[in-house]
């Protein structure tokens, strides 16, 4: 294989390198765009997956740093950096004509540091009211509560939309739009409706019943976690991940853990590999059964809901016994884990894989079969291949268009590369599709179980290296697990000191509801709610 | 005289003194025996028939999934009837963060809901802003807007504290009046009246 740098270099010869965690490839903002093109079509790079969109204040400059990697390549994982040029009135190209998922990413970047993206097609705010004053992201953000009191009043102007349009001269201006047409019927559906799995809001513009559009509201439940954990030392910064996608708790809090260790080059004990390993994949079966009731429910079957809870409660049996709660486990931490398995976890664990095979095969005689649930979820919410990869959609729902991302599979973590496991897809890309994935991944979620489970080592379950307190040296890591919902992401960037200088999380609902609007087009607005479901995604995990 | 609910004896709550000097200061003008017995009437109805308003955020409602589901079964109490129309719910239980966006959301909600009407803050982010307290768009606390009735802590509280809070809901409607006396309706005005919707800061 060529090296990487050559090719590059070929293409856009000012840009420079920067060896570390990921090869770090800066260009200029100039020529972001046409490098970009070549990124992604060029057939000797083929970067045709944007994982990662960081927007970052370097105090002097302020830029985005992009990460990619490829499925028709095996590139190890690159990220480039551009720099605005104008720290006060910062622009930069967008990309979201190349990979669709930029369009959501690039609007956060503009809410949180005020990043103008040339040529995108619609830069609103993504979680914050549209009256907000200032980018509270950016390290000059003037955080008095005067400014920004709660307003009790509807936001106004919600239909403006503006675009930053360059000319052939290169003049950049903005060109005021709107959401919806003069003519078009929005239905409303949200922040508060029972079927949207939290505080989302959509937008649906429909003719008759088919749905023409989608706009996704965001920002219901956006609390500020990436802007909290800039004030906090590594260690405090862990809780907040439990509670983003509190149905991946585990895993979320993993990939952290993960990044800081990589950071710190911390070993962690195998026994704390063997309970991390086996706890996310309960924490996957219990996501998965809740996704399950949920599905369910939202299509009116309520007793099915009672059956994926009564398992899942067995789950939450075992995770209390030895973590101490129900829910926000708050179990790993930096160099192991926090506490060691209680004395009942084995046989507990045991007595669980011995009911799960035959409950599937209760949910699959009470739901999956019915004839009301294949009609509502097969042939639904139509998502291709090249889609789920241009949007980036991974996990279940990505698998379920027969995309391979297993994370666990792709690049090895803790534990998956001793064990016996295969990545579940499937080609129907529909809704059915992804729920059966889900329903699958439950059986090989129990197979990893069972082949850990007699196996847990004796030992540390705790590195007793780990620094008290903890510094990372100065740089940037980017770490991926494989979440209940798909690839989560932790970007840190450290400038030597005890707190983050910016921590970003990439999680994977937030790619997930970037498709509402590709996947509901030309269904019925009652299939909105069903897309959505076996979309799976948790709200605050998007909104963080 | 003490306040009896059904589900749970006297001696398991542990704020007694709370409820006995609330009950003094109802009955200190005395009431009249037929209007007092019909407020016991309709306030053990009321109290037996609580109808939640379906408003979660965040992980606090996955425990209330749970409360609905087999294992701990709310429809015991008489809680189990969710509402997802605010206009059929007797209460809001707010599970989980409130953040600026929400706010006139969910006092909208409130609004809504028929009278009379009763706010549970349920989590730690609903009775004070919880982890996220330092943020820059996090309301600190539903009281901040509106009247709340019954603070659950926890993040997230676990099934038992929420039947815990919600079994407290039903003390305080058992002491409430309804024909003169202490009407509720004139506090949640005043409540309005400190926390006018047009005024900037809260």
């Amino acid at each position: 294989m060529r090296d990487i740098k050559t090719i590059i270099s070929k293409v856009c010869p000012s840009a420079t390198f920067e060896e570390g965690d990921t090869l770090l490839v800066t260009v200029p903002e100039k020529e972001w765009h046409k490098f970009a093109e070549n990124l992604k079509n060029n057939p000797e790079l083929g970067f045709d997956v944007l994982s990662a969109v960081v927007g970052v204040d370097w105090k002097d400059s302020i830029g985005v740093i992009y990460y990619l990697t490829s499925t028709t390549h095996a590139w190890d994982m690159i990220s480039v950096k551009v720099v605005a040029e104008d720290r006060e009135n910062p622009m930069i190209h967008t990309v979201s004509d190349l990979w669709k998922v930029a369009n959501f990413q690039e609007r956060e970047v503009y809410d949180f540091y005020g990043i103008k993206f040339i040529n995108h097609p619609d830069m609103r705010r993504f979680f914050l009211r549209n009256d907000w004053v200032g980018h509270p992201l950016r390290k000059d953000y003037d955080a008095n509560p005067d400014l920004n009191p709660i307003r009790m009043t509807d936001e106004i102007n919600e239909d403006d939309t503006v675009s930053y349009v360059e000319n052939e001269k290169g003049e950049v201006k903005a060109v005021p739009g709107k959401v919806f047409g003069e003519d078009d019927y929005v239905v409303n559906i949200g922040p508060q409706h029972p079927s949207t799995h939290g505080v989302m809001r959509f937008r649906a513009s429909i003719d008759g019943e088919m749905v023409k559009k989608v706009d996704v509201v965001s920002g219901y439940i956006h609390r500020g976690i990436e802007k909290l954990c800039e004030g906090l030392m590594y260690p405090q910064t862990l809780h907040y991940t439990d509670r983003m996608d509190y149905m991946s708790a585990h895993q979320n809090r993993h990939c952290l853990c993960m990044c800081i260790e990589k950071a710190l080059g911390l070993e962690v004990p195998e026994r704390a590999l063997y309970i991390r390993t086996i706890m996310d994949e309960l924490m996957r079966i219990s996501s998965h059964l809740l996704s399950f009731g949920c599905t369910a429910m939202d299509l009116g079957a309520t007793t099915a809901f009672f059956y994926g809870f009564r398992e899942r409660e067995r789950v939450l049996d075992i995770f209390e016994k030895t973590c101490g709660a129900r829910m926000s486990l708050n179990y790993n931490v930096i160099g192991g884990v926090m506490a060691d398995i209680h004395p009942d976890f084995v046989k507990d664990v045991h007595a669980f894989l011995d009911i799960m095979p035959a409950s599937l095969k209760e949910y699959h005689k009470v739901f999956s079969g019915n004839v009301i649930a294949q009609n509502r979820l097969k042939k639904v919410g139509y998502l291709s291949k090249e889609d789920a990869i241009n949007y980036c959609i991974t996990g279940p729902s990505g698998r379920g268009s027969n995309w391979s991302n297993d994370c666990r599979k792709k690049h090895p973590y803790a534990l998956y590369d001793q064990v016996e496991f295969n990545e579940v897809l499937e080609d129907g890309c529909d809704s059915f599709s992804r729920y059966m994935v889900r329903m699958r991944e439950i059986e090989e979620s129990c197979k990893i179980i069972a082949q850990l489970i007699d196996k847990i080592p004796e030992g540390d379950i705790r590195n007793p290296k780990t620094p008290k307190l903890i510094k990372l040296p100065a740089g940037r890591w980017y770490q991926q697990v494989e979440a209940s919902r798909g690839t989560f992401g932790v970007y840190i960037e450290s400038d030597g000191g005890k707190n983050p200088y910016r921590m970003h999380f990439q999680s994977p609902c937030f790619n997930l509801v970037g498709v509402m609007d590709l996947c509901c087009r030309g269904y019925m607005i009652a299939d909105l709610i069903t897309i959505g479901a076996a979309l799976d995604f948790v709200i605050p995990d998007i909104d963080r | 005289m003490g306040v009896n609910i059904k589900s749970m004896k006297r001696e398991d709550f542990k704020d007694n003194e709370y409820i006995d000097k609330l009950v003094e200061e109802l009955n200190a003008t005395g009431a009249n025996v037929a209007v007092g017995k019909l407020d016991e009437l309709i306030n053990w109805g009321r109290a037996n028939s609580l109808w939640p308003l379906c408003f979660g955020t965040s992980c606090c409602a996955i425990e209330f999934m749970c409360l609905g589901a087999a294992r701990y079964d709310m429809a015991r109490f008489g809680f189990e009837v969710a509402r997802n129309s605010p206009r059929q719910a007797d209460y809001i239980m707010v599970q989980g963060t409130i953040v600026h966006r929400m706010a006139p959301a969910l006092r909208r909600l409130y609004e809504q809901l028929a009278e009379p009407k009763y706010v549970i803050a349920c989590g730690a982010c609903a009775v004070s802003g919880g982890p996220f307290v330092k943020s820059y768009c996090v309301v600190n606390g539903v009281d901040r807007i509106l009247p709340v009735d019954v603070y659950i802590p926890g993040c997230p509280p676990r099934p038992e504290a929420m039947f815990y809070g919600l079994m407290q809901l039903q003390r305080k409607i058992k002491v409430q009046k309804f024909f003169g006396g202490a009407n509720r309706k004139e506090k949640i005005q005043d409540f309005f009246a400190e926390h006018p919707e047009e005024k900037g800061k809260l």
